[in-house]
This record gives structure tokens, sequence and C-alpha cells, in this order.
């Protein structure tokens, strides 16, 4: 087994302290830019809903910005073309976890505005007339019923940045497919280094597969 | 007096729906309104606690001008009481938790205090054993009955009624309106919109019929029914009664 189709297998062994490390910067920049993201999201999806033009304005702008253009040029332009508009290099890790950030940001901000927006209008009218403020309502009446429909469209989120966390092997962030670069060019055993690392994206988005399905199984037990 | 509309008019864009109404409520009357769909009753009910911004005249409840551009509309919200034709509670709290809170969060009740306020009213509703239901298991009429628990832990001065039973299997009805009537009794203000013609006859001190977004008619619910004075009145109640 150890050749299968002529392949060292058991040589990609060697290779998983590595590839450990590589794993743990993409599980931080993964976990540290989603919450940057949802923190953004929610902060851009309340404000596309805002009355003040302005704000509204500024949202809109935002989310058409970063959807509008590649994650690639998004990591590309802040590693390489900003130092050289603000004379300062940014560690490229904390580049990667910017760019998830603002990228994942973005298309949160979308799912916690049409996650709100899906609410009964007559949800935010019994709290007004009850004599909380919108502000009361929004938050003990409106958001916990929104916020349990956001989930299965954050967990898809949540696994396409995780995924997307690859591309940032060009700014040299040294997760887990930037390792598996250096491995594979020194070591030419690409098919095996390459497949193990398809297996540890796998595992990770599985894993939080089956986190979600249980989180929303939990939530669905109540009402 | 505890409501006083004067020259009240309300337009969507350009489609006036309301047109220069002229109502006032007595502290403790209650009122019932009827007429079509589309005469405009469920708005002027929505323009009594500011639910709809009102176009021109004057609304004034409890002595505050609603349109008053310094009133806290929040503090004047609490004391008006409102159920919704489609109850409106909310599915992620349970039955106590949806009557506390308010409350809880206007009132600055504490949780205890919250709890035994609701516990009163639930059973005042007849609901105790439902206390720690989530909404989406009880019937519609028991949900209604909830509504009308949640909104009277504010302990409003006045309670307004929006088709608070069109939305029920007919067998239910029954149990929501006994509260109501239960309520009236009390002494409560009550605006009531609806299509129960029994109910705003034995209920009822007053009656007004709508049509067209006017006030076309109103006086005891008895002459109304049995002796209406206006021509639209009558052809309305004939197809109805």
């Amino acid at each position: 087994m150890s050749t299968l189709l002529g392949f060292d297998w058991i040589g990609v062994v060697d290779f998983l302290p590595q590839l450990g490390v590589g794993m743990l910067f993409t599980l931080l920049i993964s976990v540290v830019g989603l919450v940057i993201g949802f923190v953004l999201g929610a902060i851009f999806g309340l404000a596309r809903l805002s009355r003040f033009t302005l704000v509204n304005w500024i949202a809109t702008a935002y989310i058409e910005v970063v959807r509008g253009t590649p994650l690639l040029v998004q990591a590309i332009w802040l590693f390489f073309a900003l130092p050289l508009i603000i004379q300062y290099t940014l560690p490229s890790v904390l580049a990667g976890i910017i760019v998830i950030g603002i990228n994942s940001g973005a298309y949160i901000a979308e799912i916690v505005r049409g996650a709100v927006q899906s609410i009964d209008k007559g949800q935010m009218e019994a709290g007004r007339s009850l004599g909380m403020s919108h502000h009361v309502t929004m938050r003990k009446v409106i958001w916990p019923q929104a916020f349990k429909r956001m989930i299965p469209p954050l967990g898809n989120q949540f696994i396409i940045s995780i995924k997307d966390t690859s591309l940032l092997s060009v700014i040299l962030v040294p997760e887990l497919l930037f390792q598996a670069r250096t491995i594979a060019s020194n070591q030419f055993n690409a098919v095996e280094i390459y497949t193990a690392v398809a297996v540890c994206y796998l595992a990770i988005t599985l894993t939080l597969s089956g986190v979600l399905r249980l989180t929303e199984k939990r939530l669905e037990l109540r009402a | 007096m505890i409501i006083d509309i004067k020259d009240l008019h309300k337009s969507f864009g350009t489609n006036e729906v309301l047109t220069s109404i002229d109502l006032s409520v007595e502290d403790g009357e209650v009122v019932c309104v009827i007429g079509p769909s589309g005469s405009g009753k469920s708005t002027l009910l929505r323009c009594m606690n500011r639910l709809e911004e009102i176009t021109s005249g004057e609304v004034v409840v409890d002595g505050h001008r609603l349109t008053d551009p310094k009133l806290r509309i929040d503090t004047m919200r609490a004391e008006i009481g409102m159920v919704f034709q489609q109850f409106n509670l909310f599915p992620h709290k349970t039955v106590i938790e949806n009557i506390m809170l308010a409350p809880q969060m206007v009132r600055r009740l504490g949780t205890e205090k919250a709890r035994e306020r609701g516990r009163a009213l639930l059973r005042k509703v007849g609901l105790s054993d439902k206390e720690l239901e989530y909404p989406s298991r009880l019937s519609g009429g028991q949900q209604q009955r909830v509504a009308i628990a949640r909104a009277l832990a504010m302990e409003p001065k006045i309670m307004l009624f929006d088709e608070p039973t069109s939305a029920l299997d007919p067998e239910l009805v029954g149990e929501v309106l006994a509260v109501m009537k239960d309520l009236a009794l009390e002494g409560m203000t009550m605006v009531v919109v609806t299509h129960e013609m029994g109910f705003a006859r034995e209920v009822g001190d007053r009656l007004i019929f709508m049509d067209e977004g006017r006030l076309v008619e109103q006086g005891n619910p008895g002459d109304v029914f049995d002796n209406p004075q206006e021509t639209r009145t009558q052809a309305f109640l004939d197809k109805i009664l």
C-alpha cells in the first residue's frame, strides 16, 4: 500500500510537522479573519438597512468594491501595492487576516441584511407598539430570529473563506498550501503532498459542516 | 376624553386612505370600528399610536399631540396596547418571556416582578399551563390571548385591537372575544376594528362605520345596526347580516 500507483505515500509522514505548521496558520487566519468578517458584516449589513443615506451609501460602496474585485487581487494589492503608498509593508500573516476579514465581511454583510429583512414586519411593529425603542426591538426581537436564519449561509461563507486562505500563499503567508509548495519544490513529491493538502482542507471543512449542522439542530429545538 | 382626532388626513403617496376624520374616545369607552376592507379602519387605528405617520390634522392621545416632534413616542406607546390580526408574538421566546420582555426593557421591572405579572395575566386569559410553551405550539386563539396578555403587561391606558379575530378559525373566535369582553367590563378604554358584529353590538359603547376613508356614521351600536341613517351603512349591513 505504501507505494500505491508507484508513489511514496508513507513518505508524507516526514513532512507532517511542516504541514501541521501550515494548517495552524490556515486555521489562525481563518478564525481571526472570519471573526473580523462577522463584525464587519454585522456593522455594514445593518448599515445597508439604515435610513441615513450616507451610511447606506458607504456600506453599499464597501460591499460592491469588495465583491467586484478578486480576492487574489485584493491580497496582492494590499501586500505589494499598498506598501509603495504608505512606505510600510504589512507582515504577511497580518495582511492575510485583513484580506480575509474585509473580503468575507462584504459577503456576510449581505447575509446579515437578507436575514434581517426576511423577518416579518409585524415583529418590529409589535416591539415598537409595546414601547420598546427601535434599538431594543432590533436587539431583543429581530436579531435573535435573524441570526438563526443566517447560520446556513454563514456556514457556506465560512467554508468558502477557509478555502480562500490558500490564495494567500502568493503573498507569502506560511499557510498550508504555501508549506506544501515549498516541500514539493524541494522533494519532487507533488502528487503525495498536494493530495495530503487537499485532505487537510477537507478535514477542516467537514468538521465545520458537522459543527454547523449540530448548531442548527440545537437552535431548531427551540421553536 | 382620552383620544381626540381632528381633521385627520392620511395618504400613501397620492392615494388618500383617510379623509378628514374627526373622532374622540372617552376614558373607559369601547368603540368598535366596522366597514368594508380597504375603508381605512386599520390605518386609522395605526394612526392612534403612530405606527402610521399622519399626513395632516391632529391626533391627541391622553393630552399629548402625537405629531409633536418633541414627544417621546416610545413612552407614549407604552401606554397604548396594541393587538394585531396576525398576533405577532415573538417566536423565539416562550409565552412568559413574550409577556415579560417589554416590562423588563421599558418599565425596568425585575425578572421576578415581571414573571409574577406575566403569570397573573396568563391566569386572566386562561393560559396558566402554557407559560413555558413556544408560540408555535399554541392554537391561534391561544396565541392571540397571549398577545393580549403581552399588551396588558405594560398596564396601558388604552387598548387598540386590529381585527383580532380575523385570522382565527371560527371555533377559536369565542375564547378571544370572551377575554376582550372581560377587559371591557373592567373599564378598559378600547378601540376595536372588527368584523364581529355580535361583539360590537353587545360589548361596544359606540359603533363607527367607515367607508372609503371616511367616517360615515357613528352612534349607539344598537341604533346603527337596527336603524342605520346612511345608505352606505345600510348597504354594508345588508351584505353582512
